[in-house]
């Protein structure tokens, strides 16, 4: 599905890079830790967190996530992160919902689990 | 491609809002390199585990150095802080001694040492209470792997 799309889905807005929209993301992680998102295999596309300090842009760089969706109306509190991200080409987006509710529109919508290959989206 | 050498240094500022930057600039070098994603995602994966050590428990922050090599990727991590009492509890998933303030940055899961464990071929850790740690780690490069 496209970052529109996700977008769509979860009534989220693009807090960035909004030209992006069309892009296509079809795995996912969700994470409050960061520290299971470092300890993740295989790539996600989009990173599900309720976690806004600034550190979490760092880890997404590192780990080539593409897309951070906050929940919970979160957003970062420094507009330095905001441009930050938009520098290295991470696109954030923030929903008013939580967690399972996102994920599980999410799925539904055909997202997949990251570190679940067998189960991939057709 | 011949022997390239990295240096950084993590400054510890009693700010968190940089921990990652080293890490992420390391990421930004082995790419230009030439390096391929699969170890360059597996080296700053290392070196940011390592990174928030130095950020989070040393006073003045320490050195990471990265040597690429044609076969592999060599990472030494040093600093002069105040050392770790226990290496093999350290190394135990979920053994954390992070203080609170920490685990409510997202970190502190006690998975910082096993995790660049994990991510290594080779891991070898040095720590002397008062005196400091260093971190040698290797990551052999499977060129096959790079997608």
């Amino acid at each position: 599905m496209t970052l529109k799309e996700v977008a769509q889905t979860v009534e989220a807005e693009f807090l960035n890079l909004e030209d992006r929209a069309d892009e296509e993301v079809n795995t996912a992680c969700a994470a409050d830790l960061l520290s299971d998102v470092l300890a993740m295999r295989g790539d996600a596309a989009l990173l599900i967190t309720g976690e806004a300090a600034p550190q979490v842009v760092r880890v997404a760089d590192v780990m080539n996530i593409r897309a951070i969706l906050y929940v919970r109306g979160k957003r970062p509190q420094k507009k330095d992160i905001i441009r930050w991200a938009t520098q290295r080409g991470i696109v954030l987006l923030s929903t008013p919902l939580p967690t399972f509710e996102v994920c599980g529109r999410l799925y539904k919508a055909g997202m997949r689990c990251s570190e679940c290959p067998e189960d991939e989206a057709a | 491609m011949d022997r390239q050498v990295f240096a950084y240094s993590v400054v510890s500022t009693g700010s968190f809002d940089d921990v990652g930057v080293v890490s992420t600039e390391i990421k930004r070098d082995l790419e230009e390199a030439g390096v391929e994603k699969d170890t360059v995602r597996r080296v700053a994966v290392i070196c940011f585990e390592a990174e928030m050590n130095l950020a989070l428990y040393t006073e003045r922050g320490g050195n990471i150095q990265v040597v690429v090599e044609p076969d592999r990727v060599d990472i030494y991590v040093e600093d002069d802080g105040p050392g770790i009492e226990d290496v093999e509890k350290a190394m135990q998933p979920g053994y954390s001694t992070a203080p609170l303030w920490v685990h409510e940055l997202g970190f502190g899961a006690g998975m910082g040492l096993p995790n660049m464990k994990e991510n290594s071929d080779i891991f070898e850790i040095v720590s002397e209470l008062g005196k400091g740690t260093k971190i040698h780690s290797v990551v052999f490069r499977r060129k096959e792997d790079a997608a």
